[in-house]
């Protein structure tokens, strides 16, 4: 029965879309005040069948309903609640009905949220996102029913949820990410507002801002999730590993960087207009290029679905609609945002507009390098692009990108007079030079690479301390006080970009110092691995609730004193007889410790452990979740709760990025 | 950014550009199996026979159109497929089994108290067959013709609704093992 609800409602909700798509914009054009009412409502109806179609299939799981397929495929009787639950996105349909839910509750959200934004621009912004929703609520309804039903033949019990996603980071981590992808087309649903509109009133920046930064929060903190989930479970002890879904979510993830400080640029200048409106389709556009490699099976990679050509070739169809449309309209409209004022070639505009074309080449590469596959079968070539190919762009691009940072931090709008900029900047340098120096040199000699990442990642903690204290001095009125006069929007900033410093010096110092080590151990062998001392106990065996596991106790000693116990199994799933690796992890600040039972060997007892020693791992994680919380913190700034942008906030923001 | 000039139509061809190449990329299907061994000759082996003292090759894979079943005593959805495999073979299908990566005692025990559908059953103790079949799950199914090629594989369990919308459509008539 909850199935049969949950697929009227997934109608109901399209038709909420359709007229979500086609009144509100005709109400515009036609000047109907009324139709252009409806799109509040409508968007809360829908979201609302959304919301019980969720529950309808939550429920479908918690009962352990398998005639539908859906659950019969992703579930089982033995399967703990909370991944039975979890199981609702553990799969193509279910997944899409949660990318659907969001969509709903984005837009319900711009109904909720848009008081002070205009009615024209409100119908159109949902409007258009009532369009996307109705591509995707057909895809659901066409090609991937979560609610299709097994009748008459259902099995007795399910085929278990995939033991990889049986896992407490994989509750979390898929919402996360789909915030974020779906998140985006709320920037791009004001952008196609905006070039609908013919031109972008002075405020339109500030509109679309608060929701890019939140999407841009999520998604961030579903890539470090991904990331953190991918080192823990499969076993390999790597974080990132260029997989082309891992590439399909840094995609956005880069764009969308680009747009947040674009955005800046144009709601404090009014410049750039065509171009951030361009990066918001871009954003967008490449959230559903991701959705498209994941289902269509164009792609190998070890996150993907089950593969159907129809369902790639109606999500290809449907980007072709959306990121084609929009750039069509683009290149019809956009000479209309032609930005009157200009900027000198040393001013924050220009450093901006650097980093952004770095943040779009180094999108670029991801893209070229993801898409190679395809490339090289249409040219026929047979090249393999592998982690050097990225890695050889992505560090210079990084350092390029830091250095870029720094002077746009101190730099003014508009002009900087460079004389300044240089007094601001150079003492910094041998600072940074001296303590980086030490810094990455202080666990054992490293390569220039990881000294060079260090010392910058220091550079740019160092600016932004100095830029806090410069500003905050420049009130007169004492320190406190001036800390206190800085806006959040700033705050947010500096957090962010510390953030990405913290990040950058983990990836360092995990490239360069971590220790790896391939050894045969059986109870009772020791080994030193760095200056840890690791001791194989024994072996066990135990009974998880839908598993068997095969477990090892090791302890580990640092300098004579212990400091960790670990337990790291092998688990055989009863439904699908696969055989998981669970690594035991010892997490600490400044390094964990993992091991990772290999394949059994020969002889009785032995196995081929891995064990490695990964210091500042731990800071990438850690970096991506402060420059989430600095998004977060700008989001809270006051300027987005007002109504009216006055005069006064004008002064106090200025600062601000 | 010069209003009107040309570069507002560059985010578009890139865009075009890019769609065809994915549109290219449609047909591909790297990792599904049938698109890959379908067509093609079951891999060659050489295993022990579970019940008897024979050794079984590919040889016993042709003749006749018949199904490899691959289970093993570790999986419940076999428990739960057996009684339509049961079915199936009292219609007339061969069905060859194959054990895969399990305990031969354990499989014997399973078929003596369930019943027996298999004309014969291979025993692939340490999975290399079901690695060359690019099996990654219990129970699996495949239809084979008599020239002993793969014609369609299964993942997932039998049932009557499976048999009749991906098998009944490619056998002969005859072999179809009567009505339902």
């Amino acid at each position: 029965m909850a199935a049969e609800i949950g697929h009227l409602s997934l109608w109901l909700a399209l038709a909420a879309a359709l007229c979500l798509s086609v009144f509100p914009l005709v109400g515009v054009y036609r000047n109907i005040i009324a139709w252009q009412w409806y799109a509040r409502p409508l968007a809360w109806l829908q979201w609302l069948a959304l919301t019980i179609a969720m529950l309808c299939l939550g429920y479908s799981f918690y009962i352990n309903d398998f005639s539908v397929a859906y659950v019969a495929n992703h579930s089982n009787s033995a399967l703990p609640l909370a991944y039975r639950l979890s199981a609702i996105w553990g799969g193509h349909e279910g997944s899409l009905l949660l990318w659907g839910w969001m969509l709903g509750g984005w837009a319900a959200m711009v109904g909720l949220l848009s008081r002070s934004v205009p009615l024209p621009m409100v119908s159109r912004v949902l409007s258009v996102m009532g369009m996307i929703s109705v591509g995707f609520l057909l895809f659901m309804l066409l090609t991937s029913n979560p609610f299709d039903r097994n009748l008459p033949w259902f099995p007795l019990d399910g085929a278990d949820l995939n033991p990889l996603l049986q896992d407490p980071g994989l509750i979390v981590h898929p919402p996360m990410l789909y915030m974020g992808y779906v998140g985006f087309s709320v920037a791009f649903a004001f952008a196609v507002a905006g070039l609908l509109a013919g031109n972008l009133e002075p405020a339109w920046a500030r509109w679309a801002r608060p929701w890019t930064t939140v999407a841009w929060c999520f998604l961030t903190v579903g890539i470090a999730l991904g990331s953190w989930w991918a080192y823990y479970e499969l076993g390999w002890g790597g974080w990132w590993f260029w997989d082309p879904v891992e590439n399909a979510s840094l995609l956005p993830w880069l764009a969308g960087t680009a747009l947040i400080h674009s955005l800046a640029v144009t709601e404090k200048r009014n410049l750039f207009r065509a171009w951030t409106v361009l990066l918001a389709i871009i954003a967008f556009s490449l959230s559903l290029l991701g959705t498209f490699l994941v289902r269509s099976g164009v792609l190998t990679s070890v996150h993907a679905f089950a593969n159907d050509p129809a369902r790639g070739a109606f999500i290809l169809g449907f980007l072709v609609v959306v990121a084609g449309g929009a750039l069509t309209l683009f290149a019809v409209r956009a000479s209309a945002l032609r930005s009157d004022s200009g900027f000198k070639p040393v001013s924050r505009e220009a450093f901006l507009l650097g980093n952004n074309l770095i943040l779009l080449t180094a999108t670029s590469v991801v893209l070229m390098g993801t898409l190679f596959p395809l490339i090289g079968e249409a040219l026929d070539l047979k090249i393999s692009i592998r982690s050097p190919y990225f890695n050889g762009f992505f560090v210079p691009l990084t350092f390029v990108l830091i250095l870029l940072m720094v002077p746009g931090v101190f730099s003014n709008w508009k002009r900087q007079d460079g004389k300044v900029l240089l007094r601001r900047m150079l003492p910094l340098v041998p600072a940074a030079v001296i303590a980086g120096w030490f810094g990455a040199r202080l666990p054992d000699p490293s390569p220039w690479q990881g000294v060079l990442a260090i010392m910058l990642a220091l550079y740019l903690v160092f600016a932004h301390v100095a830029d806090v204290w410069r500003r905050a001095r420049s009130y007169q009125q004492g320190m406190m006080t001036g800390l206190k006069k800085l806006g959040r929007g700033y705050w947010g900033m500096v957090l962010a970009h510390c953030g990405l410093a913290v990040m950058v010096a983990g990836i360092a110092l995990v490239s360069f110092h971590e220790v790896e080590r391939d050894i045969r151990m059986a109870p009772g062998d020791k080994a030193q691995i760095g200056h840890y001392h690791f001791v194989f106990d024994s072996m066990d065996k135990y009974r998880g609730p839908n598993f068997d596991s095969t477990r090892g106790h090791f302890h580990v000693s640092y300098q004579g004193e212990d400091v960790a116990i670990m337990h790291p199994e092998k688990r055989t799933y009863h439904a699908s007889g696969q055989v998981m690796t669970e690594a035991a992890i010892d997490a600490g600040f400044w390094r964990d410790l993992y091991v990772a039972l290999g394949e059994p060997l020969e002889a009785e007892n032995a196995w081929a452990v891995r064990i490695y020693f990964k210091p500042g791992i731990r800071w990438i994680w850690l970096g991506a979740l402060i420059m989430a919380l600095g998004g977060g913190l700008a989001l809270s700034d006051k300027r987005y709760r007002r109504q009216r942008f006055t005069a006064e906030d004008e002064v106090r923001t200025g600062v601000a990025s | 950014m010069k209003a009107n000039s040309p570069w507002v139509f560059l985010p578009l061809v890139g865009f075009v550009l890019l769609a065809v190449l994915l549109a290219s990329g449609l047909g591909r299907d790297p990792q599904e199996l049938p698109s890959a061994l379908v067509g093609k000759p079951v891999p060659t082996f050489s295993l022990s026979s579970l019940l008897t003292e024979e050794t079984f090759t590919e040889e016993s894979l042709r003749g006749r159109w018949q199904l490899l079943n691959v289970w093993a005593t570790w999986c419940p959805t076999c428990h739960v497929e057996h009684p339509y495999l049961l079915e199936l073979a009292a219609r007339g299908i061969p069905i060859a089994g194959l054990n895969y990566k399990d305990e031969t005692p354990a499989a014997r025990q399973y078929l003596a108290d369930l019943g027996n559908p298999f004309t014969h059953v291979i025993v692939d103790a340490d999975g290399q067959l079901g690695l060359d079949l690019g099996v990654y799950g219990a129970p699996e199914t495949f239809l084979i013709n008599p020239q002993g090629e793969i014609v369609l594989r299964h993942a997932g369990d039998l049932n009557e609704r499976v048999w009749q919308e991906k098998f009944v459509p490619l056998m002969p008539a005859a072999r179809q093992g009567g009505g339902a």
